[in-house]
């Protein structure tokens, strides 16, 4: 693969093949940690480092690891990761930690790292690797924080626990509750998708002007 | 907590907490393989025999050799490892000597390491410390829960070909749309038990 510059993997991380919309890679947890901001940010900061690090040292073993046991490499690079959030948040943010549960662990079967791991980082050098597994965890933080914000704000009249819809505000209980996820998701989905074909649309527009 | 009886444990994880529709595990082949009935009932069973068997062992492993070494930190690594060994031995096994079942299953099995059901169930158990019989009870409910859900999605799938969805909408959006309606109904259940 020809060099890739940090520009291209921002976008691309983050916009034209955001891992949550476009790819509907990681969903799990997309979907679990959402009824929160504080959640959800803590969840996608994990998510960013774990992606981040385990990308430089698959990128860096890449010469080294033999074909048919890389997946199981990988694997094992991303639980030593997940393990090291996981003490972390354990030691530091208690709290937060409890409300993740067991989905904190479950970053290991998150597709997106392994997605990234596979398709990105074993063909490419690990400065770049490590940055595109930035990127990428960004672009699935930004949809996560999206879903949060109307679910925390409809289900609970907060935002990051504080009260801002005033006294006179009824929870929508089914946002907090599974099928506010699904919807909400599916809301952010669509929107993006939407917004993209315009992009696309009037981008081939101009391109037929300019014939 | 760990009082609850195995049977209520298995009707819970089927339908009041099941793991797909309230505990949002294992979406990703959810949406990717739910395309028809057939194929999505394979997946289930494989899942189903893989989780209930990986759930026992990991039960077996972290009780008598993580925890009497003081590594309950190491337990990702290691569930992950067994089940990721389960899948594989099965595989071999089945090749040999089930023919015909490795047919129906072979495709799905090397699938089902990454879905998140199977890790999921064993770190639930792990954290509302179940004993061996409610693991037991626990995994096998959690699989037949996934494969019914994902029978039914498949099943509504079907119908979807033949009906006019906004662009945009179109995949995995309405597939979730589809997936918050089936998890509406199946709250109805939450009256009758709860767990956790």
């Amino acid at each position: 693969m020809a060099k890739v510059k940090a520009r291209d993997v921002f976008v691309m991380g983050i916009w034209k093949e955001n891992p949550v919309v476009v790819q509907v890679l990681g969903i799990c947890s997309a979907l679990a940690v959402t009824n929160s901001m504080s959640n959800a940010f803590v969840m996608g900061l994990g998510l960013i480092f774990v992606t981040a690090f385990s990308e430089l040292t698959v990128s860096l073993l890449r010469k080294y690891t033999p074909k048919h046991i890389r997946m199981m490499v990988q694997v094992l690079i991303i639980s030593a990761f997940v393990i090291i959030v996981d003490i972390y948040l354990k030691a530091y943010l208690p709290n937060v930690s409890k409300a993740l549960g067991p989905y904190v662990g479950l970053i290991i079967t998150n597709c997106i790292i392994m997605g990234r791991c596979e398709v990105f980082a074993q063909k490419n050098r690990p400065m770049i690797s490590f940055i595109d597994g930035i990127f990428n965890g960004i672009g699935y933080t930004a949809v996560l924080l999206i879903v949060a914000f109307a679910r925390e704000l409809l289900g609970f009249g907060t935002l990051f626990g504080i009260p801002v819809m005033g006294a006179s505000w009824v929870n929508w209980v089914i946002m907090i509750m599974p099928p506010g996820a699904f919807f909400m998701l599916a809301l952010v989905v669509w929107g993006i998708n939407t917004l993209r074909d315009r992009q696309e649309l009037s981008k081939s527009a101009e391109e037929v002007k300019a014939r | 907590m760990s009082e609850l009886n195995p049977f209520v444990l298995f009707t819970a994880s089927i339908f009041t907490s099941n793991m797909i529709l309230a505990n949002f595990l294992g979406m990703c082949s959810f949406i990717a393989v739910s395309k028809d009935i057939k194929t999505s009932l394979g997946l289930g069973q494989a899942v189903t025999f893989v989780l209930t068997f990986t759930t026992v062992i990991n039960y077996l492993l972290y009780k008598y050799v993580l925890i009497p070494m003081g590594l309950e930190y190491l337990r990702y690594i290691v569930f992950i490892i067994s089940i990721a060994a389960f899948v594989q031995l099965v595989e071999m096994i089945v090749e040999r000597h089930l023919p015909v079942l490795h047919h129906a299953l072979g495709i799905f099995l090397p699938l089902i390491t990454v879905n998140c059901a199977i890790l999921g169930v064993s770190l639930f158990m792990v954290i509302r410390r179940y004993s061996l019989v409610q693991s037991l009870a626990f995994g096998f409910g959690s699989g037949v829960g996934w494969t019914m859900a994902i029978v039914a999605l498949a099943g509504l799938k079907k119908r979807l070909n033949e009906s006019r969805v906004p662009k945009g909408l179109r995949g995995a959006g309405i597939t979730l749309i589809i997936t918050g309606l089936m998890a509406l109904g199946f709250m109805g259940f939450s009256g009758m038990m709860q767990i956790s």
